[in-house]
């Protein structure tokens, strides 16, 4: 018979740091979104909206 | 070409926990960045962009100067991926969070090549495809030529590698202005020419770990009084070099006077740097020498800064 895995048990130092990191890319990423929108709008301003029906 | 090989398996101190989940936090790795060569990289393209005026979005310059900061920082963490070893042996290094056992070399490389090719890919749509191409560029030469390279193979490592850290302003007014000019490529020059005093005035007093790491440091391969007197002559170009933005007409008269009283201390130190050549003396001279190169390009800088976006420029000439 197969020995199943051993599962992975996380610290609870490790689980926060995992938090951490895990919020830090979600602010990141938010940013990124934030940031590439805003420039769109400066780059093509009201003309973004400009476009045939 | 030779490319040095380093040993990361046996520099790694501490064992990974939990194999697989990465021990390090947010602030190590935002260390792997390099946060103080990030801001000079900022700061230097920053200047870079106001002396020309660029006639563009105040938002698309501000994200042209994230995403050069951005790759600057992917550069270091390249840097840092590849010089795991010898970090671990230098006393200055032996903290930073690969060889302390935070983050693992493979990760470190994977975070280092992402954020090149995002802030790359970023940079080329926010502004173009020049700046991207010599971001790019800036990225390789630092990871690749500097670090792989030129550091463990040549005393003349951070001569030739000084380029990487003086591109910023050339990367940045391609940002703003769709092309290099005059005033960039003078800047690179002054980094360029700065780099040699500042980094040997640390490998004078710093020359028994750089020895321990097998660097080939100037003061290791040539010996500390050769040293110093390439420090003497890279100054004495250095000073009257920082004055060619007056000649040029984007330092005013505050430049002018910074400029010129900054490049006589840098002058009265690298002197005296040549001349005390033993014991405690000749090591805090060059500390010194150190610490006031870091002031002296600071303030250079930071009045270009104030003169163009503070409109205090006054013109020396006419």
């Amino acid at each position: 018979m197969a020995q199943r895995p051993v599962p992975v048990r996380l610290t609870p130092e490790e689980q926060k740091r995992r938090r951490q990191r895990s919020l830090a890319i979600a602010l990141t990423l938010g940013g990124l979104v934030l940031l590439i929108f805003v420039v769109t709008m400066a780059k093509l301003g009201p003309q973004v909206l400009n476009r045939p029906l | 070409m030779t490319i040095a090989t380093n040993s990361l398996t046996e520099t790694t101190t501490e064992p990974f926990a939990t194999p697989g989940l990465s021990q390090g936090d947010v602030a190590d790795y935002f260390a792997l960045l390099k946060p103080r060569v990030m801001f000079l990289v900022v700061f230097t393209a920053l200047v870079g962009m106001v002396v020309v005026h660029p006639d563009v979005h105040p938002v698309v310059a501000f994200a042209s100067l994230l995403m050069i900061a951005i790759g600057g920082g992917a550069s270091g963490c390249l840097n840092m991926w590849w010089d795991a070893d010898i970090d671990a042996v230098m006393t200055r290094t032996r903290k930073r969070p690969i060889p302390a056992g935070k983050i693992a070399p493979g990760e470190a490389l994977a975070f280092g090549l992402f954020l090149s090719a995002g802030s790359v890919i970023m940079l080329g749509l926010v502004s173009n495809w020049l700046a991207a191409g010599l971001l790019a560029f800036t990225i390789v030469f630092y990871a690749v030529i500097y670090s792989m390279w030129l550091k463990r193979s040549t005393p003349q490592n951070i001569v030739i590698g000084g380029a990487a850290g003086a591109l910023p302003p050339i990367v940045a007014q391609a940002a703003v202005a769709g092309h290099v000019g005059w005033e960039s490529i003078i800047l690179f020059a002054i980094i360029f020419m700065w780099t040699p005093p500042h980094f040997w005035a640390l490998a004078l007093v710093k020359s028994g770990d750089y020895a321990r790491a097998g660097i080939p440091m100037m003061p290791n391969v040539k010996g500390a009084d050769h040293t110093r007197l390439q420090i003497l002559v890279y100054t004495l170009i250095l000073a009257p070099l920082s004055l060619a933005p007056v000649a040029m007409g984007f330092g005013g008269l505050a430049y002018a006077i910074i400029g010129t009283l900054g490049g006589l201390g840098m002058l009265a130190l690298a002197v005296q740097v040549y001349r005390l050549r033993e014991g405690e003396p000749a090591a805090r001279v060059a500390q010194q020498l150190f610490g006031f190169s870091i002031l002296y390009l600071f303030l250079l800088f930071a009045t270009l800064l104030a003169e163009h976006a503070f409109g205090v420029f006054r013109p020396v000439f006419g």
